[in-house]
Protein backbone atom coordinates (compact mmCIF):
# COMPACT_ATOMS: atom_id res chain seq x y z
CA UNK A 1 0.00 0.00 0.00
CA UNK A 2 1.11 3.54 -0.67
CA UNK A 3 3.58 2.55 -3.40
CA UNK A 4 3.39 2.93 -7.17
CA UNK A 5 3.41 -0.35 -9.08
CA UNK A 6 5.76 1.31 -11.59
CA UNK A 7 7.55 4.62 -11.81
CA UNK A 8 6.07 7.73 -13.39
CA UNK A 9 7.92 10.71 -14.84
CA UNK A 10 7.10 14.15 -16.10
CA UNK A 11 8.39 14.43 -19.69
CA UNK A 12 7.00 17.85 -20.55
CA UNK A 13 5.22 20.81 -19.00
CA UNK A 14 3.89 24.11 -20.25
CA UNK A 15 1.35 26.80 -19.65
CA UNK A 16 -0.48 29.64 -21.31
CA UNK A 17 0.22 33.16 -20.22
CA UNK A 18 -1.86 33.78 -17.10
CA UNK A 19 -3.94 36.94 -17.05
CA UNK A 20 -7.25 38.49 -18.07
CA UNK A 21 -8.03 37.81 -21.72
CA UNK A 22 -11.48 39.12 -22.62
CA UNK A 23 -11.26 37.75 -26.16
CA UNK A 24 -10.32 34.19 -25.21
CA UNK A 25 -12.34 31.25 -23.91
CA UNK A 26 -11.02 28.10 -22.21
CA UNK A 27 -10.28 26.35 -25.45
CA UNK A 28 -7.90 28.94 -26.84
CA UNK A 29 -6.05 29.13 -23.52
CA UNK A 30 -5.85 25.36 -23.53
CA UNK A 31 -4.40 25.18 -27.03
CA UNK A 32 -1.76 27.76 -26.03
CA UNK A 33 -0.74 25.68 -23.01
CA UNK A 34 -0.72 22.44 -25.02
CA UNK A 35 1.65 23.90 -27.61
CA UNK A 36 3.93 25.27 -24.88
CA UNK A 37 4.00 21.84 -23.21
CA UNK A 38 4.65 20.05 -26.50
CA UNK A 39 7.56 22.38 -27.18
CA UNK A 40 9.05 21.48 -23.80
CA UNK A 41 9.41 17.78 -24.68
CA UNK A 42 13.10 17.48 -25.62
CA UNK A 43 12.69 14.82 -28.30
CA UNK A 44 9.16 15.80 -29.27
CA UNK A 45 5.90 14.01 -28.65
CA UNK A 46 3.36 12.80 -31.15
CA UNK A 47 -0.35 12.89 -30.32
CA UNK A 48 -0.61 9.23 -31.24
CA UNK A 49 1.53 8.43 -28.17
CA UNK A 50 -0.86 10.21 -25.78
CA UNK A 51 -3.35 7.63 -24.61
CA UNK A 52 -5.66 9.63 -22.35
CA UNK A 53 -6.23 13.00 -20.74
CA UNK A 54 -7.12 14.06 -17.21
CA UNK A 55 -8.41 17.60 -17.14
CA UNK A 56 -8.75 19.67 -13.98
CA UNK A 57 -11.47 22.29 -14.20
CA UNK A 58 -13.36 23.85 -11.32
CA UNK A 59 -16.35 25.39 -12.95
CA UNK A 60 -16.61 26.09 -16.63
CA UNK A 61 -20.26 25.43 -15.69
CA UNK A 62 -20.66 28.66 -13.72
CA UNK A 63 -17.88 30.74 -15.28
CA UNK A 64 -18.70 30.08 -18.91
CA UNK A 65 -22.05 28.28 -18.81
CA UNK A 66 -20.31 25.31 -20.39
CA UNK A 67 -20.61 21.89 -18.80
CA UNK A 68 -18.87 18.79 -20.22
CA UNK A 69 -15.76 20.72 -21.08
CA UNK A 70 -13.41 17.71 -21.35
CA UNK A 71 -14.22 16.61 -24.91
CA UNK A 72 -13.87 20.19 -26.16
CA UNK A 73 -10.30 20.43 -24.86
CA UNK A 74 -9.45 16.97 -26.21
CA UNK A 75 -10.88 17.90 -29.59
CA UNK A 76 -9.18 21.29 -29.79
CA UNK A 77 -5.75 19.66 -29.44
CA UNK A 78 -6.47 16.65 -31.61
CA UNK A 79 -6.84 13.97 -28.96
CA UNK A 80 -10.31 12.76 -29.93
CA UNK A 81 -11.37 9.86 -29.65
CA UNK A 82 -9.09 9.20 -26.67
CA UNK A 83 -10.61 9.10 -23.19
CA UNK A 84 -10.77 12.43 -21.35
CA UNK A 85 -11.81 12.67 -17.72
CA UNK A 86 -12.56 15.93 -15.97
CA UNK A 87 -11.60 16.15 -12.31
CA UNK A 88 -13.06 18.68 -9.89
CA UNK A 89 -11.75 19.55 -6.46
CA UNK A 90 -12.29 23.33 -6.53
CA UNK A 91 -8.86 25.00 -6.74
CA UNK A 92 -7.19 21.58 -6.43
CA UNK A 93 -8.89 20.30 -9.60
CA UNK A 94 -5.68 19.81 -11.56
CA UNK A 95 -3.64 18.72 -8.53
CA UNK A 96 -5.92 15.73 -8.31
CA UNK A 97 -5.72 15.33 -12.11
CA UNK A 98 -1.95 14.83 -11.66
CA UNK A 99 -2.68 12.08 -9.16
CA UNK A 100 -5.16 10.48 -11.59
CA UNK A 101 -2.50 10.55 -14.29
CA UNK A 102 0.05 9.02 -11.92
CA UNK A 103 -2.40 6.25 -11.00
CA UNK A 104 -3.30 5.58 -14.63
CA UNK A 105 0.34 5.06 -15.53
CA UNK A 106 1.45 3.26 -12.36
CA UNK A 107 -1.40 0.78 -12.80
CA UNK A 108 -0.15 -0.16 -16.25
CA UNK A 109 -3.32 1.05 -17.94
CA UNK A 110 -1.48 3.74 -19.90
CA UNK A 111 2.13 4.54 -20.81
CA UNK A 112 1.73 8.22 -21.66
CA UNK A 113 -1.03 10.61 -20.58
CA UNK A 114 -1.77 14.29 -20.74
CA UNK A 115 -2.66 15.99 -17.43
CA UNK A 116 -4.03 19.48 -17.67
CA UNK A 117 -5.99 22.25 -16.07
CA UNK A 118 -7.96 25.16 -17.43
CA UNK A 119 -10.11 27.98 -16.09
CA UNK A 120 -11.65 31.05 -17.69
CA UNK A 121 -12.78 33.34 -14.87
CA UNK A 122 -12.73 36.96 -15.97
CA UNK A 123 -15.96 37.04 -17.98
CA UNK A 124 -18.00 37.59 -14.84
CA UNK A 125 -18.15 40.72 -12.68
CA UNK A 126 -16.37 40.44 -9.30
CA UNK A 127 -19.59 39.83 -7.32
CA UNK A 128 -20.48 36.86 -9.56
CA UNK A 129 -16.93 35.50 -9.31
CA UNK A 130 -17.32 35.82 -5.53
CA UNK A 131 -20.58 33.84 -5.80
CA UNK A 132 -18.97 31.17 -7.97
CA UNK A 133 -15.95 30.71 -5.71
CA UNK A 134 -18.35 30.80 -2.76
CA UNK A 135 -20.02 27.77 -4.30
CA UNK A 136 -16.92 25.80 -3.24
CA UNK A 137 -17.71 26.55 0.41
CA UNK A 138 -20.63 24.89 2.18
CA UNK A 139 -23.53 26.51 0.34
CA UNK A 140 -26.05 25.16 2.81
CA UNK A 141 -24.46 26.54 5.94
CA UNK A 142 -21.53 28.89 5.29
CA UNK A 143 -22.60 30.86 2.24
CA UNK A 144 -26.08 31.90 3.52
CA UNK A 145 -24.56 33.70 6.55
CA UNK A 146 -22.25 35.70 4.32
CA UNK A 147 -19.10 33.59 3.96
CA UNK A 148 -16.95 34.37 0.93
CA UNK A 149 -13.67 32.75 -0.04
CA UNK A 150 -11.50 35.62 1.12
CA UNK A 151 -13.78 35.77 4.18
CA UNK A 152 -13.19 32.15 5.11
CA UNK A 153 -9.40 32.49 4.74
CA UNK A 154 -9.60 35.72 6.75
CA UNK A 155 -11.42 33.73 9.43
CA UNK A 156 -8.56 31.22 9.39
CA UNK A 157 -6.17 34.17 9.68
CA UNK A 158 -7.82 35.61 12.79
CA UNK A 159 -7.72 32.18 14.44
CA UNK A 160 -4.04 31.76 13.48
CA UNK A 161 -3.20 35.25 14.75
CA UNK A 162 -4.99 34.57 18.03
CA UNK A 163 -3.45 31.13 18.60
CA UNK A 164 0.10 31.84 17.46
CA UNK A 165 0.55 35.58 17.38
CA UNK A 166 0.93 35.64 13.60
CA UNK A 167 1.01 39.28 12.52
CA UNK A 168 -0.51 41.31 9.71
CA UNK A 169 3.04 42.32 8.74
CA UNK A 170 3.90 38.65 8.25
CA UNK A 171 0.89 38.25 5.93
CA UNK A 172 2.04 41.23 3.89
CA UNK A 173 5.60 39.82 3.73
CA UNK A 174 4.28 36.76 1.88
CA UNK A 175 2.65 38.96 -0.76
CA UNK A 176 5.77 41.09 -1.18
CA UNK A 177 7.97 38.01 -1.56
CA UNK A 178 5.71 36.35 -4.12
CA UNK A 179 5.47 39.50 -6.20
CA UNK A 180 9.29 39.77 -6.09
CA UNK A 181 9.41 36.27 -7.59
CA UNK A 182 6.60 36.81 -10.07
CA UNK A 183 8.42 39.83 -11.44
CA UNK A 184 10.87 37.35 -12.94
CA UNK A 185 8.18 35.14 -14.50
CA UNK A 186 7.16 36.21 -18.02
CA UNK A 187 4.00 34.07 -17.77
CA UNK A 188 2.77 35.85 -14.63
CA UNK A 189 -0.40 37.91 -14.58
CA UNK A 190 1.24 40.59 -12.42
CA UNK A 191 4.99 40.42 -13.09
CA UNK A 192 5.60 43.40 -10.82
CA UNK A 193 7.00 43.76 -7.33
CA UNK A 194 4.89 45.53 -4.72
CA UNK A 195 7.49 48.31 -4.84
CA UNK A 196 6.94 48.58 -8.62
CA UNK A 197 3.19 48.80 -8.03
CA UNK A 198 3.74 51.48 -5.41
CA UNK A 199 6.01 53.55 -7.66
CA UNK A 200 3.62 53.13 -10.59
CA UNK A 201 0.82 54.49 -8.46
CA UNK A 202 2.87 57.46 -7.25
CA UNK A 203 3.77 58.28 -10.87
CA UNK A 204 0.15 58.07 -11.93
CA UNK A 205 -1.02 60.33 -9.11
CA UNK A 206 1.71 62.85 -9.92
CA UNK A 207 0.72 62.85 -13.59
CA UNK A 208 -2.83 63.65 -12.58
CA UNK A 209 -1.44 66.62 -10.69
CA UNK A 210 -2.53 65.17 -7.36
CA UNK A 211 -0.56 65.10 -4.17
CA UNK A 212 1.86 62.20 -4.17
CA UNK A 213 1.45 60.07 -1.07
CA UNK A 214 4.54 59.69 1.06
CA UNK A 215 4.56 55.96 1.67
CA UNK A 216 7.66 55.01 3.67
CA UNK A 217 7.96 51.53 2.16
CA UNK A 218 5.93 48.63 0.76
CA UNK A 219 4.40 47.86 4.14
CA UNK A 220 3.21 51.43 4.53
CA UNK A 221 1.77 51.32 1.01
CA UNK A 222 -0.02 48.05 1.81
CA UNK A 223 -1.66 49.55 4.91
CA UNK A 224 -3.17 52.44 2.92
CA UNK A 225 -6.83 51.62 2.23
CA UNK A 226 -6.79 53.74 -0.94
CA UNK A 227 -3.92 51.74 -2.40
CA UNK A 228 -4.83 48.40 -0.87
CA UNK A 229 -8.49 48.19 0.17
CA UNK A 230 -9.79 45.61 2.63
CA UNK A 231 -11.46 42.61 1.00
CA UNK A 232 -12.12 40.62 4.18
CA UNK A 233 -10.28 41.90 7.22
CA UNK A 234 -7.41 41.28 7.90
CA UNK A 235 -6.95 40.40 4.22
CA UNK A 236 -6.58 43.25 1.77
CA UNK A 237 -6.47 43.22 -2.02
CA UNK A 238 -2.76 42.32 -2.15
CA UNK A 239 -3.29 39.42 0.25
CA UNK A 240 -5.57 37.81 -2.33
CA UNK A 241 -4.71 35.98 -5.52
CA UNK A 242 -6.25 37.63 -8.57
CA UNK A 243 -9.07 36.49 -10.84
CA UNK A 244 -7.30 34.82 -13.75
CA UNK A 245 -7.71 33.07 -17.09
CA UNK A 246 -5.19 30.37 -17.90
CA UNK A 247 -4.30 26.79 -18.68
CA UNK A 248 -1.43 24.42 -17.94
CA UNK A 249 -0.53 21.09 -19.56
CA UNK A 250 1.77 18.26 -18.43
CA UNK A 251 2.83 15.04 -20.10
CA UNK A 252 3.40 12.04 -17.86
CA UNK A 253 5.04 8.80 -18.95
CA UNK A 254 5.97 5.43 -17.49
CA UNK A 255 9.65 5.40 -16.46
CA UNK A 256 10.40 2.67 -18.99
CA UNK A 257 9.32 4.86 -21.91
CA UNK A 258 10.23 8.29 -20.51
CA UNK A 259 13.78 8.31 -21.95
CA UNK A 260 12.33 8.10 -25.44
CA UNK A 261 11.09 11.65 -24.92
CA UNK A 262 13.84 13.24 -22.85
CA UNK A 263 17.20 12.57 -21.23
CA UNK A 264 16.11 14.72 -18.30
CA UNK A 265 12.76 13.41 -17.09
CA UNK A 266 11.48 14.63 -13.76
CA UNK A 267 10.48 11.67 -11.65
CA UNK A 268 7.25 11.89 -9.68
CA UNK A 269 8.36 10.09 -6.56
CA UNK A 270 5.53 10.95 -4.20
CA UNK A 271 1.79 11.48 -4.55
CA UNK A 272 -0.70 12.16 -1.79
CA UNK A 273 -4.23 13.42 -1.45
CA UNK A 274 -6.47 14.10 1.51
CA UNK A 275 -9.82 15.51 2.53
CA UNK A 276 -11.33 17.35 5.48
CA UNK A 277 -14.80 18.59 6.44
CA UNK A 278 -15.82 21.25 3.91
CA UNK A 279 -17.22 23.75 6.40
CA UNK A 280 -14.73 25.43 8.74
CA UNK A 281 -17.22 25.09 11.60
CA UNK A 282 -17.06 21.30 11.35
CA UNK A 283 -13.27 21.12 11.79
CA UNK A 284 -11.43 20.41 15.02
CA UNK A 285 -8.82 23.10 14.30
CA UNK A 286 -8.94 25.75 11.57
CA UNK A 287 -5.33 26.92 11.99
CA UNK A 288 -4.21 23.84 10.04
CA UNK A 289 -5.61 21.96 7.05
CA UNK A 290 -5.92 18.28 7.85
CA UNK A 291 -6.28 17.36 4.16
CA UNK A 292 -2.86 18.90 3.50
CA UNK A 293 -1.23 17.12 6.43
CA UNK A 294 -2.67 13.83 5.21
CA UNK A 295 -1.62 14.43 1.59
CA UNK A 296 1.88 15.45 2.68
CA UNK A 297 2.28 12.41 4.93
CA UNK A 298 1.27 10.11 2.06
CA UNK A 299 3.56 11.81 -0.44
CA UNK A 300 6.60 11.91 1.89
CA UNK A 301 6.16 8.25 2.77
CA UNK A 302 5.90 7.19 -0.88
CA UNK A 303 8.90 9.31 -1.84
CA UNK A 304 11.01 8.23 1.12
CA UNK A 305 11.93 11.84 1.84
CA UNK A 306 10.98 14.33 4.55
CA UNK A 307 10.21 18.04 4.65
CA UNK A 308 13.90 18.78 5.25
CA UNK A 309 14.77 17.26 1.86
CA UNK A 310 12.51 19.57 -0.17
CA UNK A 311 14.65 22.21 -1.89
CA UNK A 312 11.97 24.16 -3.74
CA UNK A 313 8.19 24.15 -3.36
CA UNK A 314 5.14 25.63 -4.99
CA UNK A 315 2.44 25.92 -2.33
CA UNK A 316 -1.15 27.05 -2.57
CA UNK A 317 -1.01 30.76 -1.70
CA UNK A 318 -4.53 31.70 -2.79
CA UNK A 319 -4.29 34.10 0.15
CA UNK A 320 -1.19 35.16 2.08
CA UNK A 321 -2.37 33.33 5.22
CA UNK A 322 -2.77 30.16 3.12
CA UNK A 323 0.97 30.10 2.36
CA UNK A 324 1.81 30.45 6.06
CA UNK A 325 -0.53 27.57 6.94
CA UNK A 326 0.79 25.51 3.99
CA UNK A 327 4.43 25.77 5.06
CA UNK A 328 3.40 24.53 8.51
CA UNK A 329 1.18 21.73 7.19
CA UNK A 330 4.01 20.50 4.96
CA UNK A 331 6.28 20.29 8.00
CA UNK A 332 8.72 22.95 6.76
CA UNK A 333 8.07 24.87 9.98
CA UNK A 334 6.42 24.06 13.30
CA UNK A 335 2.76 25.06 13.74
CA UNK A 336 2.67 28.80 14.34
CA UNK A 337 6.16 29.48 12.95
CA UNK A 338 5.28 29.90 9.27
CA UNK A 339 4.72 33.64 9.54
CA UNK A 340 7.98 34.17 11.37
CA UNK A 341 9.87 32.13 8.76
CA UNK A 342 8.44 34.30 5.97
CA UNK A 343 9.37 37.46 7.84
CA UNK A 344 12.94 36.23 8.36
CA UNK A 345 13.36 35.54 4.65
CA UNK A 346 13.61 31.76 5.01
CA UNK A 347 11.04 31.28 2.23
CA UNK A 348 12.54 33.89 -0.12
CA UNK A 349 14.13 32.78 -3.38
CA UNK A 350 17.58 33.00 -1.80
CA UNK A 351 16.42 31.64 1.56
CA UNK A 352 16.85 28.14 2.98
CA UNK A 353 13.40 27.04 1.81
CA UNK A 354 12.42 28.86 -1.38
CA UNK A 355 8.63 28.92 -1.68
CA UNK A 356 6.66 29.95 -4.75
CA UNK A 357 9.54 30.97 -6.99
CA UNK A 358 7.01 31.27 -9.84
CA UNK A 359 5.33 34.16 -8.03
CA UNK A 360 2.76 31.79 -6.61
CA UNK A 361 -0.92 32.14 -7.24
CA UNK A 362 -0.58 35.65 -5.81
CA UNK A 363 1.52 37.16 -8.59
CA UNK A 364 1.49 34.50 -11.30
CA UNK A 365 -2.31 34.33 -11.12
CA UNK A 366 -4.87 31.76 -10.02
CA UNK A 367 -6.99 30.30 -12.81
CA UNK A 368 -8.33 27.89 -10.22
CA UNK A 369 -8.63 24.67 -12.21
CA UNK A 370 -5.22 25.23 -13.84
CA UNK A 371 -3.29 26.21 -10.72
CA UNK A 372 -2.24 22.70 -9.63
CA UNK A 373 -0.81 21.83 -13.04
CA UNK A 374 0.73 25.30 -13.19
CA UNK A 375 2.66 24.58 -9.99
CA UNK A 376 4.13 21.46 -11.60
CA UNK A 377 5.27 23.57 -14.57
CA UNK A 378 7.42 25.65 -12.20
CA UNK A 379 8.91 22.60 -10.48
CA UNK A 380 9.64 21.07 -13.91
CA UNK A 381 11.57 24.22 -14.83
CA UNK A 382 13.37 24.54 -11.50
CA UNK A 383 14.51 20.91 -11.37
CA UNK A 384 15.76 21.06 -14.96
CA UNK A 385 17.56 24.35 -14.37
CA UNK A 386 15.31 26.17 -16.84
CA UNK A 387 13.76 28.76 -14.54
CA UNK A 388 15.83 31.64 -15.89
CA UNK A 389 16.34 34.60 -13.58
CA UNK A 390 14.32 33.00 -10.81
CA UNK A 391 16.32 29.74 -10.88
CA UNK A 392 17.28 28.36 -7.47
CA UNK A 393 20.76 26.86 -7.91
CA UNK A 394 21.29 23.09 -7.84
CA UNK A 395 17.86 21.84 -6.85
CA UNK A 396 17.04 18.15 -7.19
CA UNK A 397 13.89 17.65 -5.13
CA UNK A 398 10.74 19.77 -5.39
CA UNK A 399 7.17 19.69 -4.15
CA UNK A 400 3.74 20.96 -5.17
CA UNK A 401 0.90 21.55 -2.70
CA UNK A 402 -2.50 22.30 -4.23
CA UNK A 403 -5.50 23.08 -2.03
CA UNK A 404 -9.15 23.06 -3.04
CA UNK A 405 -11.46 25.60 -1.48
CA UNK A 406 -10.65 26.17 2.17
CA UNK A 407 -8.91 22.80 2.28
CA UNK A 408 -11.63 20.23 1.65
CA UNK A 409 -9.30 18.70 -0.93
CA UNK A 410 -5.51 18.78 -1.05
CA UNK A 411 -3.02 17.11 -3.40
CA UNK A 412 0.72 17.01 -2.73
CA UNK A 413 3.33 15.75 -5.20
CA UNK A 414 7.08 15.31 -4.84
CA UNK A 415 9.46 15.39 -7.79
CA UNK A 416 13.10 14.45 -8.27
CA UNK A 417 15.46 15.24 -11.12
CA UNK B 1 -32.21 2.04 11.55
CA UNK B 2 -34.04 4.77 13.38
CA UNK B 3 -35.25 7.60 11.18
CA UNK B 4 -35.41 10.92 12.94
CA UNK B 5 -38.70 12.79 12.67
CA UNK B 6 -38.38 15.34 11.21
CA UNK B 7 -35.31 14.03 9.42
CA UNK B 8 -32.03 15.68 10.27
CA UNK B 9 -31.61 17.70 7.10
CA UNK B 10 -30.69 21.14 5.85
CA UNK B 11 -34.42 21.79 5.59
CA UNK B 12 -35.10 20.80 9.20
CA UNK B 13 -32.25 23.04 10.43
CA UNK B 14 -33.80 26.07 8.75
CA UNK B 15 -37.38 25.03 9.64
CA UNK B 16 -36.38 24.95 13.32
CA UNK B 17 -34.68 28.35 13.03
CA UNK B 18 -38.04 29.71 11.84
CA UNK B 19 -39.44 28.49 15.18
CA UNK B 20 -36.46 30.25 16.86
CA UNK B 21 -35.01 26.90 17.88
CA UNK B 22 -31.44 25.71 17.46
CA UNK B 23 -31.77 21.96 17.01
CA UNK B 24 -28.81 19.61 16.77
CA UNK B 25 -28.55 15.86 16.79
CA UNK B 26 -26.69 13.83 19.40
CA UNK B 27 -25.09 10.47 18.74
CA UNK B 28 -26.48 7.91 21.19
CA UNK B 29 -23.20 5.97 21.08
CA UNK B 30 -20.46 8.59 21.54
CA UNK B 31 -22.51 11.56 22.74
CA UNK B 32 -21.15 13.95 20.09
CA UNK B 33 -23.58 16.75 19.25
CA UNK B 34 -23.91 17.83 15.61
CA UNK B 35 -24.98 21.29 14.61
CA UNK B 36 -26.00 21.62 11.81
CA UNK B 37 -27.83 18.35 12.53
CA UNK B 38 -26.65 15.19 10.81
CA UNK B 39 -28.51 11.94 10.16
CA UNK B 40 -25.34 9.86 10.65
CA UNK B 41 -22.52 10.20 13.16
CA UNK B 42 -19.34 10.22 11.03
CA UNK B 43 -17.25 9.11 14.05
CA UNK B 44 -19.31 6.02 14.89
CA UNK B 45 -20.70 5.66 11.35
CA UNK B 46 -23.99 5.06 13.09
CA UNK B 47 -27.41 6.55 12.51
CA UNK B 48 -28.70 6.24 16.09
CA UNK B 49 -29.02 9.94 16.86
CA UNK B 50 -31.54 11.98 18.79
CA UNK B 51 -32.66 15.58 18.57
CA UNK B 52 -31.34 18.02 21.17
CA UNK B 53 -32.29 21.66 21.53
CA UNK B 54 -29.22 23.83 22.06
CA UNK B 55 -28.93 27.08 23.94
CA UNK B 56 -27.89 30.04 21.84
CA UNK B 57 -24.89 30.88 24.02
CA UNK B 58 -21.22 30.54 23.31
CA UNK B 59 -18.07 32.40 22.38
CA UNK B 60 -16.56 33.87 19.26
CA UNK B 61 -13.66 31.69 18.04
CA UNK B 62 -12.78 33.32 14.69
CA UNK B 63 -14.22 36.03 12.47
CA UNK B 64 -13.75 38.41 9.57
CA UNK B 65 -15.24 41.69 8.42
CA UNK B 66 -16.22 41.36 4.76
CA UNK B 67 -16.08 44.33 2.40
CA UNK B 68 -16.38 42.50 -0.93
CA UNK B 69 -19.75 40.78 -0.67
CA UNK B 70 -21.44 38.09 -2.74
CA UNK B 71 -24.64 39.03 -4.57
CA UNK B 72 -27.08 38.05 -1.82
CA UNK B 73 -25.22 40.16 0.78
CA UNK B 74 -24.92 43.07 -1.67
CA UNK B 75 -28.68 42.89 -2.05
CA UNK B 76 -28.96 43.06 1.74
CA UNK B 77 -27.13 46.41 1.58
CA UNK B 78 -23.55 45.33 2.19
CA UNK B 79 -21.72 47.42 -0.36
CA UNK B 80 -18.01 48.09 0.04
CA UNK B 81 -18.56 50.92 2.52
CA UNK B 82 -20.96 48.84 4.61
CA UNK B 83 -19.05 45.69 5.61
CA UNK B 84 -20.52 42.89 7.71
CA UNK B 85 -18.99 40.42 10.12
CA UNK B 86 -19.00 36.65 9.63
CA UNK B 87 -17.69 34.38 12.35
CA UNK B 88 -17.57 31.02 14.05
CA UNK B 89 -19.34 30.55 17.38
CA UNK B 90 -18.45 27.68 19.69
CA UNK B 91 -21.61 26.92 21.62
CA UNK B 92 -21.37 26.07 25.31
CA UNK B 93 -22.93 22.71 24.43
CA UNK B 94 -19.96 21.84 22.18
CA UNK B 95 -20.57 22.32 18.47
CA UNK B 96 -19.28 25.28 16.43
CA UNK B 97 -21.45 27.07 13.87
CA UNK B 98 -21.04 29.70 11.16
CA UNK B 99 -23.06 32.84 11.84
CA UNK B 100 -23.59 36.48 11.10
CA UNK B 101 -21.98 38.50 13.87
CA UNK B 102 -24.12 41.43 14.99
CA UNK B 103 -23.74 44.23 17.50
CA UNK B 104 -20.08 44.86 16.66
CA UNK B 105 -18.49 47.59 14.54
CA UNK B 106 -17.68 45.95 11.22
CA UNK B 107 -15.64 49.01 10.28
CA UNK B 108 -13.36 48.53 13.30
CA UNK B 109 -12.65 44.79 13.18
CA UNK B 110 -9.41 45.28 15.11
CA UNK B 111 -11.58 45.98 18.15
CA UNK B 112 -13.49 42.69 17.92
CA UNK B 113 -12.10 40.15 20.33
CA UNK B 114 -11.93 36.40 19.89
CA UNK B 115 -13.28 34.79 23.06
CA UNK B 116 -16.12 37.33 23.45
CA UNK B 117 -19.23 35.78 25.03
CA UNK B 118 -22.05 35.73 22.48
CA UNK B 119 -25.78 35.18 22.49
CA UNK B 120 -28.08 34.24 19.62
CA UNK B 121 -30.05 36.77 17.62
CA UNK B 122 -32.10 35.23 14.83
CA UNK B 123 -31.93 37.14 11.55
CA UNK B 124 -34.84 37.21 9.10
CA UNK B 125 -33.54 37.36 5.57
CA UNK B 126 -35.99 36.99 2.68
CA UNK B 127 -38.01 33.88 3.46
CA UNK B 128 -35.35 32.37 5.69
CA UNK B 129 -34.22 32.75 9.29
CA UNK B 130 -30.43 32.71 9.72
CA UNK B 131 -28.22 32.29 12.74
CA UNK B 132 -26.86 35.54 14.10
CA UNK B 133 -24.93 36.14 17.32
CA UNK B 134 -24.21 39.32 19.26
CA UNK B 135 -22.03 40.04 22.28
CA UNK B 136 -23.81 38.80 25.43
Amino acid sequence: MGKLARGVALIGAGMSKFGAFPDKTSRELFVEAFIDARNSVDNGIDNKDIEAMFLGNFSSDLFEGQVHTGPIMADWVGLVPKPVTRTEGACASSGIAIRCGVMAIASGLHDVVCVAGVEKMTNLPTSRVTDTLGAASDVSYEFPVGATFPGLYATIATAHMKKYGTTIRQLRTVGIKNHDNGKLNPKAQFPLSIRDLMEKRIKKLKEKGGEAPSWRDEFDFLEDPRANPVVAWPLRLYDCSPITDGAAVLFLAAEEVARKYTDTPIHIIGSGQGSVQLALHDRADITTILAAREAAKMAYRMAGVGPEDIQVAEVHDCFTIAEIVATEDLGFFKPGEGGKAAEEGVTARDGEKPINTSGGLKSKGHPVGASGAGQAVEIWKQLRGEAGKRQVPDVEIGLTHNVGGTGGTCAVHIYRR
Amino acid sequence: MEVLTPEASVKSFYDFLKERKIMGTKCKKCGEIYLPPRPLCPRCVDSELEWVELEGRGKLVAFTSISVAPTHMLEAGHTRDNPYVFGLIELDSGPTVSALILGVDAKKPENIEIGTRMTVEFVERDDRVLLGFKPA
